[in-house]
């Protein structure tokens, strides 16, 4: 039966070749973007270079604080003395990174202007996160204590400030005034992993701020490394109850909030539609997937109106199945069937067209080191959406056709 | 095999209602060869349709093979005729985008049957109405006698006991409508089955067991 449906359908294509062009082109073009769109979306949800172990990691990103009695809150990255004197006490996680939101720093390299992006971090952040050293390692304990003035720098700033591929380790860099010695050299990280972008990342003791203030919002995050993800639970509980137990010493903000979040949580606690005791993932999900759908929708009834006149075409063979045995029921499949070896043909030709895409995209400047790929995610959910595609484009026609009396059917042709 | 009782079809818009049938009774009896015959728009399709189960009437009841039919739904509807009744159309009615085999094996698609059985079935089909070299051609590369013979071979693979046959010579010369009958009388007479076949040719209804005369929607004769 399937065969019939496969050579009835490609034969329907074969026939009507500026249909087919433009029902393929319509297909293809969508699901070039929702594959490229879903490619990004995993580049950013799913655990890439160097966060390559999310799975047994929780987040700090911010930090809300509250006044009960005027109502206003104060939302923003914590203080270096919020993660170093509260959570670093935290006994359940293995390993605590700590690194600062990067701060846009200023050099010149033969009279031209330069932007680094400096990051501070602990030592331990080196430990958690897996970066790919080039040349040299990353700072020690020691080092950080004693405030060296030491960096590790990324690829790119290395070929800006040096020269491309020239070695820069034990060499010296200077920014905003400050002269550091290169120490290591790690592969590029693209700025959309934002707990560990940066062009160059230096001890958080040389931080020009004052680390002991206790003001609690500042300009750092964390990251809480488990020995184990089955440990993720009970991090959160400590964390939940090491926050319950803070004193409360701002009289201004008397309500404290923060999690240790997963990754995407700690991104969508800071959207507008989370609340205390609610990271808002779940209207983030149904947000991305009435996106899609609505996305989805305007080709989708394109392809319903092709789909009819294509079918409306055929009504005398409508007519000759019922006529010798096909139900209605029969017929919706075989033409839903049709319809799904046509989205499903517009699918590869989309996957074809999603890699030239998302290689121009890796290679252009527009997201600085991307890594967008198709790998098995991104494929599972193009391939649920070329269904949902397919269904929603075939479902009706192929039911309103398959309403259709026989005797009109076959009077039509 | 096939019993109308007083059958009557009306057609209705908003402003108008016409009696395309008018209290037709009429029974078939197993093996009978039948004409129907009468002006155009004289409600010969029409009839046959009903008697197909293409059409429902306005009124009255259908038996076939001694089972009422008028209570049956879609699915039921759909097994019943292909089960028991083969249908060749005056414009064959074949699938242009299908093979010839394909055409024929289509009535055992939606039977319980495998690839290979269908095969065979319709490889047999093709024999007998002399087309076993035109299995692989498009119904485009065929000539309207062959077409109509890939349409009897259609109607006859499944061994229905009733063959409903709407003029099935009146888009061919008198060679190949003499030849598309012959088969006819020759299933008729060897398989025993049952054929009504709606017909404007007088010369092609007289070789019939029996002739029904149609006007304006009435039985006639």
């Amino acid at each position: 039966m399937f065969k019939n449906y496969f050579k009835i359908a490609i034969a329907v294509l074969r026939r009507r070749k500026f249909f087919t062009f433009i029902s393929l082109f319509g297909i293809s073009l969508t699901l070039t973007i929702v594959i490229v769109l879903a490619s990004f979306i995993d580049h950013l949800v799913s655990a890439g270079y160097p966060d390559t172990q999310r799975d047994r990691e929780l987040y700090v990103n911010s930090l809300r604080l509250m006044s009960s009695k005027q109502g206003y809150s104060n939302t923003g990255p914590a203080s270096f003395y919020f993660l170093n004197t509260y959570v670093s006490k935290l006994k359940t996680p293995e390993r605590m990174a700590i690194g600062s939101i990067y701060v846009a720093t200023n050099t010149y390299v033969n009279n031209k202007k330069l932007v680094i992006n400096l990051k501070y971090t602990n030592d331990e952040y080196w430990n958690v996160l897996s970066y790919y050293f080039l040349e040299g390692k990353a700072f020690n304990n020691t080092q950080l204590v004693n405030g060296e003035k030491v960096a590790v720098i990324s690829e790119e700033t290395r070929d800006n400030y040096f020269g491309k591929g020239v070695s820069a380790a034990g060499k010296y860099l200077e920014t905003d005034n400050v002269q550091y010695r290169v120490i290591g050299v790690v592969k590029n990280v693209p700025v959309t992993r934002v707990f560990a972008y940066g062009d160059i990342y230096v001890p958080y003791t040389l931080s020009k701020s004052d680390l002991n203030n206790k003001q609690l919002t500042g300009m750092y995050t964390a990251i809480l490394q488990a020995k184990d993800k089955d440990d993720l639970p009970k991090i959160r509980e400590e964390y939940n109850q090491m926050i319950s137990r803070m004193p409360k010493t701002d009289k201004e903000f008397d309500l404290i909030y923060s999690y240790a979040d997963t990754y995407l949580e700690s991104f969508t606690r800071m959207m507008p539609f989370s609340s205390p005791g609610n990271s808002g993932i779940t209207i983030f999900y149904a947000i991305i997937a009435i996106f899609f759908l609505l996305f989805l929708l305007l080709p989708t009834l394109n392809l319903v109106n092709i789909n009819i006149s294509r079918i409306m075409e055929r009504s005398s063979e409508i007519g000759v199945r019922k006529a010798f045995g096909a139900s209605s029921k029969t017929l919706v499949y075989q033409f839903i069937t049709e319809n799904l070896i046509l989205t499903f043909i517009g699918c590869l030709v989309g996957i074809v067209l999603s890699f030239l895409i998302i290689q121009v995209i890796n290679n252009s400047d527009l997201i600085s080191h991307a890594d967008l790929k198709i790998n098995l995610n991104v494929l599972f959910y193009s391939l649920l959406a070329t269904l949902i595609f397919g269904l929603l484009s075939g479902v009706y026609p192929a039911w309103r056709m398959s309403r259709m009396q026989v005797v009109h059917a076959l009077k039509a042709q | 095999m096939i019993r109308l009782q007083n059958i009557e079809k009306v057609y209705r818009t908003e402003t108008v209602e016409t009696l395309a049938l008018n209290s037709i009774s009429l029974d078939v009896p197993k093996g009978e060869f039948l004409s129907i015959m009468g002006p155009s728009g004289c409600g010969k399709s029409t009839l046959l349709n009903i008697m197909g189960l293409l059409d429902a009437p306005s009124k009255g009841g259908i038996q076939i093979d001694a089972q009422a039919t008028g209570n049956l739904s879609d699915k039921q509807l759909a097994q019943f005729r292909n089960q028991k009744i083969g249908f060749i159309f005056q414009s064959y009615h074949l699938i242009n985008d299908l093979k010839v085999l394909d055409n024929v094996e289509l009535p055992l698609l939606y039977r319980s049957s495998t690839a290979k059985e269908r095969k065979q079935l319709a490889t047999e089909v093709l024999e007998k109405v002399g087309l076993s070299n035109r299995v692989k051609h498009f119904p485009t590369q065929l000539s309207g006698g062959q077409k109509q013979r890939v349409a009897i071979a259609r109607a006859i693979v499944g061994r229905p006991e009733i063959i409903l046959a709407d003029e099935p010579t009146g888009n061919l010369d008198s060679a190949m409508g003499n030849e598309i009958m012959e088969i006819l009388i020759n299933l008729n007479r060897q398989e025993g089955t049952t054929i009504v076949m709606v017909t404007h040719d007088e010369q092609m209804a007289r070789k019939t067991h029996r002739l029904v005369r149609l006007f304006d929607g009435s039985q006639v004769q």
